[in-house]
């Protein structure tokens, strides 16, 4: 079990790059602590899976530090790292039987044969794999193939990091959250610090205490699933988490206060420094309700998904998306929308630029 | 799922049609002499199976038969374990893959006789390359056409040269279809070349490997146009494959019964052997 | 350049070096062949060249050849696709051992066939025309294209024909400008095959030709035993039949790993 430090990490898949989008990774900073459970969320082409390989090191920064523990890990191998990776697609020796493949690891690294079947055994007994451990391993199905690619991460005792790189894409939709939740019952159990990357917000909330959002190379966003979801850092996380995503109304900023069309919309606090370009506004549709007065808009869309009703509206050419409980109104109607001000935030660039009401007194 | 569809029949007739009417009627022929006596002048006596008995017990067919396996299993050993070495030791990616690819392939293309001619061309012992680098450089005494111990080298070098390539391309169609995970893992494990060989490179490359023996087992157990350019089976008969020999008793000596039955029984073991070889190595795939 | 990059160098020196052997003959005059050995030509020449190129016998050889491989890929590869894609597709009263019969065919000794082939086609009347041959070596690729076809067919997902027959696709559109399309790959590595086995095989095509059809291969045995020892001329005629294999095989060089891999065993 270690603490993970990545200092002033650049990576480049060019040898010479130049400018910043010759980049794959742009300078990240960051601490993992002992024993924590991290989710890496983003879309495809972000770069977590590069910086995933980094970590593992089957990938050498261009620039930049790993530390475990303070030590530094950039040169060092993957079998050196004591580190384990869960991959896309289940990686299992297919010629050799559950048993061989969770003993694999340790047999390779000399333990004796005791101390392997018995680590063997509590790691099958962990993933409820007990009775398969006598067959061939080419013959499981996809899912228990997966488990026993985990498995095989998680039989060393002495390991620093289990990273999982979207485990559970060729997982089929009823049996994903089984094993998501053996996921997250088995990092109480071992309490190791576990690397979850992913590209499904769902994954990323429900497994990790810490969730890092990238986005184009860079950390837009680490924080807990909640603070995402309630105060995001920038609009790209807005509109990934959530569903549907943060609305964004573009505006401009007049004398410290922002006009959407010609309606002055109040924030939650006051904005910082004088931005005068780029300025948009960011609610989420959950913070948006139907009123009497307020921004006039036209209802173009109501579906029902549910619990709840998407209304969807549009107001000076932006589309606003509302929810509410019980019926909508009807498609065509014309309504009135109502912001709530504590969750109205201005952005400029993307990056948030109001401070809470709270953190001035 | 394939769906029942008798009409699917249809689909295959031209196939049926022309492939029997190579093989069926040829194959009838075959065996209505293998039955028959005859003295010219297409008058034919039943022969019964008079003439099996004597291809199978003659000496002459289980020296040939003998060399057969000698040779067959001789380039087995060898082309398959030298292909495998190679296909692992190219790159995966790059400019160089297609170059490798199309440089290897080359032996293949080149007609059977012209390969025959070309190793002839190559192993003169006083103008070729090859015989005047023995003779005359290492001071090894070469004739391919004295010594049969020299012949069979050739021959075996020949057709390492002709057909290792299809070992390397089918290994290496095998190797590339593996994905970079499998290898990350196992270095993650901790694993040893070695290990990774056993435990996912040559897992992975069994099916293009089985195609590989097979059709390697199939072409040399059939070989006739490039030993019989390059030496015509001889010095004395220390070449003479089994093709070799049939058609000098067909074409020869005109003893056609002999030789419709000696094809027979070597079209035979010919299946039998595929059938063992196909039997063995997708043995572990039923269980 | 890594270490082991130099297995590979080795092997590839191994084979280039006979037909580099080969090459240098053919720009040998007799007389520099005959007196001794050189490494490289002493005195270049294109007489050999020169005379394949000017004497109808030698060039017929290699129209002969391309005329009826090219016949016999066509001919395979025509057949070889609804056949493949019933196999690939369809469950039928004794397909499995269709399909194993079919691939014995591939197994059996050319020499077997040789004189019942001569007797055959003789009784048929094409002994000596590009058909007979074409149709011969049609035994051995006709199972080969159906085996490559359906392992590449395999991999193309049936939904794709359910799909277009909702919308209306008749059978033959469907096969010709949906389906072959997106095989179009397999059947590059089929026709290549079939090219190189039919250019490649002479006992049959020898068998089955006398004047009119006679292959390139067939007239180089011919100077070999009766025109004495000319083995310039030889080698020059031999460096010509590399040549149409080493321009096929650099239009599939993309593809050419994959051909067999892709079969199902």
């Amino acid at each position: 079990m270690a603490k993970i430090t990545l200092s002033k990490l650049r990576h480049s898949y060019f040898p010479n790059p130049k400018s910043p989008s010759d980049y794959a990774l742009k300078e990240i900073d960051l601490d993992w602590s002992d024993g924590g459970a991290y989710a890496l969320l983003g879309p495809s082409g972000c770069g977590k899976s590069t910086l995933l390989n980094i970590i593992s090191g089957l990938l050498v920064p261009s620039e930049g530090q790993i530390l475990f523990d303070g030590q530094d890990v950039t040169e060092l191998a993957p079998d050196k790292r004591n580190i384990a990776q869960v991959f896309q697609f289940p990686v299992i020796y297919d010629t050799m039987t559950v048993y061989d493949n969770l003993a694999f690891p340790l047999r390779n690294r000399g333990r004796d044969e005791a101390t392997v079947r018995e680590r063997v055994m509590a790691i099958a007994e962990m993933l409820e794999v007990t009775e398969m451990l006598e067959q061939k391993a080419a013959g499981l199905s996809p899912d228990n193939k997966q488990k026993i690619s985990m498995g095989r991460g998680l039989v060393r005792e002495d390991v620093n990091v289990v990273m999982f790189d979207e485990p559970l894409t060729v997982i089929d939709p009823h049996l994903k959250w089984k094993l998501r939740s053996k996921l997250k019952e088995l990092h109480q159990r071992v309490k190791a610090t576990m690397i979850y990357v992913t590209h499904d917000q769902t994954e990323a909330l429900t497994f990790a205490d810490q969730v890092v959002v990238m986005q184009l190379g860079e950390v837009v966003q680490i924080g807990t699933p909640v603070e995402l979801f309630e105060r995001p850092a920038h609009t790209f996380v807005g509109h990934f988490i959530g569903s549907p995503g943060m609305n964004v109304l573009p505006c401009r900023v007049e004398g410290g206060t922002a006009f959407f069309g010609d309606q002055a919309i109040a924030l939650e606090g006051p904005i910082q420094g004088s931005p005068t370009a780029n300025t948009e506004i960011g609610i989420r549709p959950e913070f948006v309700s139907l009123a009497d007065s307020g921004l006039p808009a036209t209802v173009t869309k109501v579906s029902d998904v549910g619990r709840h009703t998407v209304v969807e509206c549009l107001a000076n050419g932006t589309r606003i998306n509302a929810i509410t409980e019980g019926a909508g109104p009807d498609k065509g109607a014309a309504v009135h929308l109502n912001f709530t001000q504590s969750q109205t935030r201005l952005y400029v660039d993307g990056w948030i630029a109001t401070l809470p009401q709270e953190a001035q007194t | 799922m394939k769906t029942e569809n008798q009409k699917a029949w249809f689909f295959v007739l031209p196939v049926l049609v022309l492939v029997a009417f190579n093989a069926l009627i040829p194959m009838m022929t075959v065996v209505n002499y293998s039955v028959q006596e005859t003295f010219g002048d297409n008058v034919f006596f039943w022969q019964g199976l008079d003439w099996f008995q004597q291809i199978l017990r003659s000496e002459r067919f289980h020296a040939a038969l003998g060399r057969q396996f000698l040779f067959t299993g001789l380039i087995l050993a060898i082309e398959v374990p030298l292909g495998i070495a190679i296909a692992l030791s190219m790159p995966r990616k790059g400019i160089w893959v297609p170059v490798c690819l199309v440089l290897m392939a080359l032996p293949m293309l080149i007609p059977w006789n012209v390969v025959g001619a070309m190793w002839n061309i190559f192993t003169l012992p006083d103008i070729g390359l090859l015989g005047y680098f023995l003779n005359h450089v290492l001071g090894i005494s070469y004739d391919m056409t004295q010594d049969p111990i020299a012949a069979w080298v050739t021959i075996i070098t020949m057709d390492v040269w002709h057909w290792t390539s299809l070992v390397v391309l089918l290994a290496y169609a095998g190797l590339v279809s593996i994905p970079d995970a499998y290898y990350q893992a196992a270095k993650i494990d901790g694993a040893t070349n070695w290990s990774v060989f056993r435990f996912i490179q040559l897992p992975k490359m069994k099916t293009v490997l089985t195609i590989a023996i097979l059709l390697r087992f199939m072409d040399s157990f059939n070989i006739y146009t490039e030993p019989f350019v390059l030496t015509g089976g001889g010095p004395g008969n220390s070449t003479t494959m089994l093709s070799i020999d049939l058609v000098k008793i067909a074409l020869g000596q005109f003893d056609l019964g002999p030789a419709a039955a000696m094809s027979l029984i070597y079209f035979a073991i010919t299946l039998l052997v595929s059938w063992l070889f196909y039997t063995l190595m997708t043995k572990d795939d039923l269980n | 350049m890594q270490k082991r990059s130099i297995v590979p160098i080795l092997y590839i020196l191994f084979l280039l070096l006979p037909i580099y052997w080969l090459v240098a003959m053919s720009f040998k005059t007799t007389n520099e062949i005959l007196s001794g050995f050189s490494l490289f030509p002493q005195t270049f020449t294109l007489d050999n060249y020169k005379v394949i190129f000017t004497d109808p016998s030698w060039y017929w050889g290699y129209i002969n050849s391309i005329s009826y491989v090219t016949i016999n890929t066509v001919i395979s590869i025509l057949v070889a696709l609804p056949a493949a894609y019933a196999f690939s597709r369809y469950r039928f009263l004794g397909d499995k051992q269709l399909f194993f019969w079919l691939l014995t065919n591939r197994m059996a000794p050319a020499a077997v066939f040789a004189l019942p082939f001569f007797q055959l086609y003789s009784a048929v009347g094409i002994f000596d025309t590009y058909l007979a041959v074409a149709l011969a070596h049609c035994l051995f690729n006709i199972p080969l294209s159906v085996w490559i076809l359906e392992g590449f067919m395999g991999g193309i997902p049936k939904e794709l024909d359910e799909t277009a027959f909702v919308d209306g696709y008749s059978f033959p559109r469907f096969f010709a400008t949906i389906f072959i399309p997106s095989i179009k790959a397999g059947v590059g590595v089929a026709a290549f095959f079939c090219f190189m086995f039919s250019w490649v095989e002479l006992l049959l095509a020898k068998t089955l030709t006398a004047v009119a059809a006679k292959p390139i291969a067939a007239t180089m045995t011919k100077t070999a035993s009766s025109a004495g020892y000319e083995l310039g001329l030889l080698a020059a005629a031999g460096t010509l039949t590399i040549i149409p294999g080493a321009i096929v095989i650099w239009f599939v060089r993309n593809y050419i790993a994959k051909g067999f891999a892709m079969g199902r065993v």
